[in-house]
């Protein structure tokens, strides 16, 4: 970690968004995680997402279980309320947020020991619950805070630092995110930001349960040979199935494609995601298809990535309960206390 | 045998059923049926953890006194269940009755000498008039409700009005009940022997209502504002979230769009519950959940993080019979320090103990304007006894004049003039800091919100003097605490006494009959009533104030009792245990009888022995 403050001064040809905010503004305090690890680099992702869509920074709430992965909001978007809750309980927390003020972004983030270990039954609910979120897994494989134990997403076969050989079969985030139904399924690289900025944006302007699961090497206990979460393992073996160029909405860009290699996706929105094809079989749209093709591809040891899927026309928890538009937090007496009078006929059908 | 004349409008009849026979809507029927008579019941099920096949009981105290707590022994049996024959012919008062089915016959050495007994072929009277299986089973139980209506001078006529309500819009299903009710009276009338036990009209009951705690602590948190309900199903709390489903579905609905002024999750597990509901609470909503002792040991990390954090929330604990999984469909009054102490390290949570549904509404309401008040769980103790059981009480009462009081929160304007914001800066000196909802202003009022050590602008501190600092100022919090939950209400005797009496929740009915029937044998105390903890300053003065104080709970351990050792300054020795702990709700006859017991050992003899 770095101990240098950032200076409070901004240079005043710095870019702004059409807030007014530059990307500055979309930072948090210093990192204290060590140096290299692929959390700062999702952290930057995030920066630079919410700052290129011109999100005010304060409408956005983060929401964190425990563990190196669930430090990270304090190092991003200082202007947004952060709640760093319990191990594995993100889920449960940010539901109820979610529920209570429908208006805000939220932006779960989590590691792969609050998520697939003592939280995998949070992890799945909030799924299938379909909570409008952005769910990030920062996975590394490895409990770092705690020196390097494996976690439940580390492979079979793969090796620790002090050389023992993980027995257990590893916990797919995101294949079970697919089975439980959410309908934004991602996997990107903390070493890839071209490609993790466009998919962390297209999550965010998702309206649904969206799922992002970021390999995210760390560099204290399990970026050595014989992980298979290390950059250069991650590196080797990425199978990116297609690459998120665009995102248009506010303006129009104009580029050319070869024919039948370039995919829009018209998001709920009114935005277009324009797909750029790696493998010009694979359909986004199909999630027995993205299921089959990961099982397959995890089965030669590869690391498929990119846009796995997503639902162009998602429902959210507050669609399926029905709920008003006006977030719960902004009601009064007025529209939640039925008074006195309702009470006396209440008293009146009970003698 | 001679029948003693006895006393109308004062008996017990228990009803003797099998699980899933359809019997409770029939016993409900019977009881309401009285109430409508103006002579006030108090019944209670007995039921096993089980859905279909399992003995229940349901047990109707009829009490134009108004005692409404459960008596102990029973006067008329209704016996309809024979896999609990024997314990139920053994309950019997000396000299009461017992009403059974007598298709078959039963040797003689199956009944009592000292009870009179009332024989009536239910079975063959339905089988004569009912070919469904169904049929015969459901209306078995309205005919022997119409049987003793006929024995117990029940207006026939209320009966009849209440099934007509019960099945408005139903009209077919009016007449079969009808002429089930009338096949039982008839053959009572005819055939059955006139019994001393009889309702009488009376005006008992006047605009008292009739309900469950559970409904009304739900429709306490629908008046109370809260909008997010998050649960896990747990015998005996579930019927409260389907209960605020209910009230919601009436009272919450827009009217103009129909969409919903609510949000109801059944969550995967109790530890989600409560994490939605600090998630909601934090971001602004009000928001509860209702569970039971095992809900409440899986919440204690996330109910630490509250304490710790400062977030509003309401648990309902509808406590049953613990420890573990313990007696689920028993009542008891166990998770007192469970909940007082919830986490580890060091933690103190308000607990609020509601007598009756009406303060289960109260209580329920108010729970939410203290939540956000304090920034701190607090928890509402209702137990099975007052939870799933109908109980006569005060009408519910709203003041529409009241404004919810939402607590300190920093608004974007005050945020904009400058005010100082630090989330844990006690600006007041009462220990309360101010908060702001996420999204309020874009550049002011952000905090982390974190389990971990902070100082008092939310940053992440392990320095030993910002710690002991929070820690202080949490302890103000309580202090602050003290002095706005529910006051305890005192009985004073009519005598002066040296000795005093401390109950709390679902032991009032029970106790205030004890307290009469005391007072009648010339033994006088002064009895106490707490209704929150933490105590205020009149439960210690009270304590000072006698020599020795009876403290009764339905707990083995005397929870209360530890609690008031700890955070009172008082001498233990002065207090002096009354507990029951069987799963069944506390009688006045143990009540008094204990008391009287350990009374004589201070030399203190009743002047008569009344029996109650």
């Amino acid at each position: 970690m770095t101990y240098i403050a950032k200076p409070k001064l901004h240079h005043p040809a710095l870019e702004k968004n059409s807030l007014g905010y530059v990307r500055r503004d979309y930072e948090g305090a210093i990192s204290t995680l060590c140096a290299g690890c692929g959390h700062d680099s999702i952290s930057a992702a995030l920066i630079q997402a919410c700052f290129e869509l011109e999100m005010p920074p304060h409408r956005i709430a983060k929401l964190s279980g425990i563990g190196c992965s669930s430090k990270t909001p304090t190092y991003f978007l200082g202007s947004s309320h952060g709640f760093n809750s319990v191990h594995g309980r993100m889920p449960s927390v940010l539901t109820g947020a979610n529920l209570a003020n429908r208006d805000l972004i939220y932006l779960g983030v989590s590691g792969d020991g609050d998520s697939a270990s003592i939280g995998l039954g949070q992890f799945a609910h909030s799924l299938r619950r379909g909570v409008n979120m952005v769910y990030i897994v920062e996975n590394n494989g490895v409990y770092g805070l705690t020196k390097g134990q494996f976690s439940a997403t580390a492979d079979k076969g793969s090796k620790s630092k002090k050389g023992v050989v993980n027995n257990d079969a590893p916990i797919e985030m995101v294949s079970l995110a697919l089975q439980l139904g959410a309908t934004f399924v991602a996997r990107s690289f903390s070493g890839d930001k071209t490609q993790l900025v466009p998919l962390i944006k297209a999550a965010m302007l998702h309206r649904g349960a969206a799922f992002i699961d970021v390999i995210s090497p760390c560099v204290a206990f399990n970026n050595h040979p014989g992980s298979t979460k290390s950059y250069d393992y991650v590196r080797e073996h990425n199978d990116a199935v297609n690459s998120l160029d665009f995102i248009t909405g506010r303006e129009e860009i104009v580029a050319d494609y070869a024919p039948g290699s370039v995919e829009e996706i018209t998001q709920h929105n009114g935005t277009v995601l324009r797909l750029r094809k790696l493998h010009t079989d694979y359909d986004p749209r199909d999630r027995l298809a993205a299921m089959s093709y990961l099982q397959e591809r995890q089965a030669e040891g590869e690391v498929v990535t990119g846009l796995l899927y997503e639902d162009p026309n998602p429902d959210d928890l507050h669609a399926h309960l029905n709920t008003v538009e006006a977030p719960f937090n902004q009601l009064g007496e007025r529209e939640l206390c039925p008074g006195a009078a309702a009470l006396a006929k209440f008293n009146a059908s009970l003698r | 045998m001679p029948q003693e004349a006895r006393r109308p409008n004062d008996f017990v009849i228990k009803f003797a059923n099998v699980n899933g026979s359809g019997s409770a809507s029939a016993n409900a029927l019977f009881a309401k049926s009285i109430l409508r008579m103006g002579v006030p019941v108090s019944p209670r099920n007995i039921f096993p953890s089980n859905i279909q096949g399992l003995p229940t009981w349901y047990e109707v105290r009829i009490s134009e006194a108004g005692y409404l707590g459960r008596r102990g022994g029973v006067d008329l049996m209704v016996a309809m269940n024979p896999q609990t024959w024997d314990k139920d012919i053994a309950e019997i008062e000396p000299g009461g009755y017992l009403f059974y089915d007598s298709t078959r016959p039963l040797p003689k050495s199956k009944f009592r000498d000292d009870i009179h007994v009332l024989g009536m072929p239910l079975t063959e009277i339905c089988n004569r008039e009912y070919t469904d299986a169904r049929e015969r089973q459901l209306f078995k139980n309205i005919v022997y409700v119409g049987a003793l209506s006929a024995l117990l001078d029940v207006d026939i006529k209320e009966v009849e009005k209440l099934i007509a309500e019960q099945y408005k819009g139903k009209e077919k299903l009016l007449e079969p009940n009808i002429k089930a009710l009338n096949m039982g009276r008839d053959y009572a009338a005819n055939y059955l022997p006139s019994i001393t036990l009889k309702v009488r009209r009376a005006n008992g009951v006047g605009e008292r209502v009739f309900l469950e705690g559970n409904s009304a602590a739900a429709l306490g948190a629908v008046y109370g504002g809260a909008t997010v309900a998050a649960w896990y199903p747990i015998t005996p709390s579930s019927s409260l979230a389907e209960a605020f489903a209910r009230h919601c579905r009436k009272y919450r609905t827009d009217p103009d769009s129909g969409k919903s002024r609510y949000a109801i999750v059944q969550a995967e597990d109790e530890l989600s519950s409560i994490g939605m509901v600090i998630g909601a609470a934090w971001n602004g909503a009000r928001a509860f959940t209702c569970t039971s002792g095992p809900g409440i040991s899986l919440m204690q990390e996330f109910l630490g993080l509250a304490y710790f954090a400062e977030i509003p929330a309401v648990i309902f604990d509808v406590q049953r019979g613990g420890p573990s999984t313990g007696m689920p469909t028993r009542t008891q009054q166990a998770d007192i320090l469970a909940c007082a102490y919830a986490s580890h390290g060091d933690t103190k949570h308000v607990l609020l103990f509601p007598e009756d549904p009406k303060e289960c509404f109260d209580f329920g309401a108010l729970a939410f304007d203290l939540a956000d008040r304090l920034q701190t769980p607090i928890f509402v103790l209702l137990d099975l006894d007052i939870g799933m059981n109908e109980r006569l009480c005060e009408p519910l009462r709203w003041d529409d004049s009241h404004h919810y009081d939402r607590g300190k929160v920093m608004s974007f304007q005050d945020l904009e003039a400058g005010k100082e914001f630090g989330r844990y800066l006690d600006v007041d000196s009462d220990g309360i800091p101010y908060r702001t909802y996420p999204g309020t202003h874009p550049t002011r009022g952000a905090f982390f919100t974190r389990g971990t050590t902070k100082d008092r602008f939310a940053r992440y501190s392990e320095a030993g003097p910002d710690y002991v600092e929070n820690m202080q100022r949490l302890l103000r919090k309580f202090e602050t605490a003290r002095h706005v939950v529910p006051k305890p209400t005192l009985r004073p005797a009519t005598h002066s006494t040296r000795f005093g009496a401390i109950y709390f929740g679902s032991t009032a009915p029970a106790m205030n009959e004890a307290l009469d029937r005391l007072q009648e044998q010339g033994l006088h105390l002064d009895a106490l009533r707490v209704r929150a903890f933490p105590f205020g300053d009149e439960v210690g003065e009270f304590i000072a104030e006698h020599d020795q104080v009876f403290v009764i709970e339905q707990n083995r351990d005397a929870q209360l009792r530890m609690l008031l050792v700890n955070e009172c300054v008082v001498d233990p020795a002065k207090l002096i245990p009354i507990l029951h702990y069987d799963g069944t709700p506390i009688t006045a006859r143990f009540i008094g009888g204990e008391i009287a017991e350990k009374l004589s050992m201070f030399n203190v003899t009743p002047l008569r022995k009344v029996a109650p």
